[in-house]
């Protein structure tokens, strides 16, 4: 055990952990986000906070991940590299984990052109991978990334992004590789709507065994509406769509319910193949329809750990 | 080279306003040969600000003349009597040769009439690319001459990142993946290995964030002191 969040008995039960997502607002009144959390807590092992995601401006992720702890509820908080120096993400981890956060996701995070900051400067001193090995080392070798000693010892779960849908596709298992190298726990893949590519990319983890190093979690996505899935398609980076998956959505009568039979056939597929640990499903904005997705997927209950 | 710009008319137009007698300076290097700033440019900055003027009556007169280069005082000096005449200087050099101009002779009212952008290249007429930023600490060895830290929008040392999408950039379809070229050439030339050393956090020291940088080589100064 490193750190002893939920999230990491779950893994190591090998039972099929599954992780929920929490957009944080605009303002800093996060009651809905509160309840958000409330409305899926009996169906998933922990949430992951973003980190003002595609670079639009919002609560910080580790207050609401705070505030996640006080009602006794387990968050990933992201980290991005794109908005904090290492002074600062250092910093940032240390005051997470005085606040009782136990589990982190290292990613780099959309640049800021995508956001409503565009004239912002990007930081980017270091670099995902780099952010992983820093904590990596913070905690177990107990210095910074500079050298310095910390004055007290670091715990906390680390994971790591991956998305098999990028190119160059067979680089995809090679940074797999790197990322735990560098120090990932677990791993929360982008959104999958192209199973084929992501079976594909499977095999591969699996022929380096890789699946057995880390706790793999497919990322997965409720399709809302025809609109929605074309929106991602077409904007959301590292994102692909098939085009017979904008099929079935815009032949289906009742595009929210093809939606939800989509994202549940995905997961009911993830369990089916080896070395995938878990699933990571992003409803933002749709928050409610967790719970009948991971019911309908055949994962409630959640293990009580 | 150094890559520029010209800034809009308006806004050169309106630091001149006040002035009346106003010389448009070009500079006949690098900003002359990306067509920004050398002689024809300045020629042409002058005659169009002679119009702008005239039509907001706007008297006075502006000249036009151009240095080989701004950026180096020997060159400054040959025409540094003649500078003097005028009320304000617009600059069509890049930003050093404008600050070389006000620090060797204080006096001038120098403004910049170009916005500099880049060093970088022509890779085809009339096409500047951004190739360096100076980071101070030079890494090309490592990845086959392609410049990660200039040509990846988020200047990563262990790319690709997960935004890569048939060799294109996540911010935009126009910007090659520098990460993705870099793969295609260590691919080629049997160095794909490389990338499974994780490349440590970059000393930005040596670049901009350390402070304005000064190089001093004292082989080949010259001791004032003699
Ligand atoms: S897509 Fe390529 S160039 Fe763009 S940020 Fe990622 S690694 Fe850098």
């Amino acid at each position: 055990m490193i750190a002893g969040s939920n999230l990491e008995k779950v893994i190591n039960s090998g039972k099929f952990v599954v992780s929920g997502e929490l957009g944080p607002p605009k303002g800093s009144d996060i009651t809905q986000l509160k309840h958000h959390a409330e409305e899926m807590k009996d169906h998933v092992d922990a949430y992951n906070i973003t980190d003002n995601q595609t670079a639009i401006v919002r609560t910080s992720s580790i207050a609401c991940g705070s505030t996640l702890v006080q009602m006794g509820l387990e968050p990933i908080i992201q980290i991005t590299v794109r908005d904090r120096n290492r002074i600062c993400i250092q910093s940032d981890v240390l005051g997470a984990q005085a606040l009782g956060i136990k589990n982190i996701l290292c990613l780099s995070g959309d640049h800021q052109n995508f956001g409503n900051e565009p004239a912002s400067k990007g930081v980017y001193d270091i670099d995902s991978m780099q952010l992983l090995k820093g904590l990596k080392d913070m905690r177990d070798e107990n210095c910074f990334i500079g050298g310095d000693e910390l004055e007290s010892p670091s715990s906390y779960y680390l994971g790591a992004v991956a998305n098999p849908f990028a190119d160059p596709f067979e680089y995809r298992v090679d940074r797999l590789e790197k990322k735990i190298k560098a120090g990932a726990s677990f791993i929360q893949t982008q959104c999958i709507f192209d199973i084929e590519r992501f079976e594909k990319w499977m095999e591969m983890v699996r022929a380096r065994g890789l699946h057995k190093k880390v706790a793999i979690m497919g990322g997965v996505t409720p399709i809302k509406s025809l609109g929605a899935a074309r929106y991602m398609k077409n904007n959301v980076s590292g994102i692909t769509i098939p085009d017979s998956l904008i099929e079935r959505i815009k032949g289906a009568e009742k595009k929210k319910v093809e939606g939800l039979n989509v994202c549940v056939e995905t997961i009911q597929r993830l369990q089916e193949i080896e070395g995938v640990a878990g699933v990571h499903i992003m409803a933002i904005a749709w928050e409610e329809v967790v719970p009948e997705i991971v019911e309908r997927a055949g994962l409630y209950p959640r293990p009580k750990l | 080279m150094i890559i520029a710009e010209r800034k809009p008319l308006e806004e050169i137009a309106a630091m001149a306003a006040p002035y009346e007698r106003i010389c448009v300076l070009g500079c006949n290097t690098c900003v002359g040969v990306c067509m920004a700033g050398g002689e024809k440019e300045a020629e042409e900055t002058a005659a169009l600000l002679r119009i702008h003027r005239k039509r907001e009556n706007q008297g006075g007169v502006v000249e036009v003349f151009s240095l080989e280069r701004q950026c180096e005082y020997e060159f400054i000096d040959q025409v540094l009597e003649k500078l003097k005449n005028y009320d304000q200087i617009v600059s069509l050099a890049c930003g050093v040769g404008v600050q070389t101009m006000i620090e060797h002779v204080p006096s001038l009212r120098v403004v910049p009439g170009l916005n500099t952008t880049s060093m970088g290249y022509p890779t085809e007429q009339g096409v500047w690319a951004e190739r360096c930023v100076g980071c101070g600490n030079c890494v090309l060895h490592l990845t086959m001459g392609v410049c990660p830290i200039t040509r990846c929008c988020k200047s990563i040392l262990n790319g690709p990142c997960g935004g890569s999408a048939e060799g294109k950039c996540e911010i935009s379809d126009d910007i090659d993946c520098a990460w993705h070229l870099i793969h295609e050439r260590l691919s080629a030339f049997g160095r794909i290995s490389d990338l499974e050393e994780i490349q440590p956090p970059k000393d930005w020291s040596s670049s901009h964030h350390g402070g304005p940088r000064t190089s001093v080589r004292e082989d080949v100064r010259i001791d004032s002191g003699e």
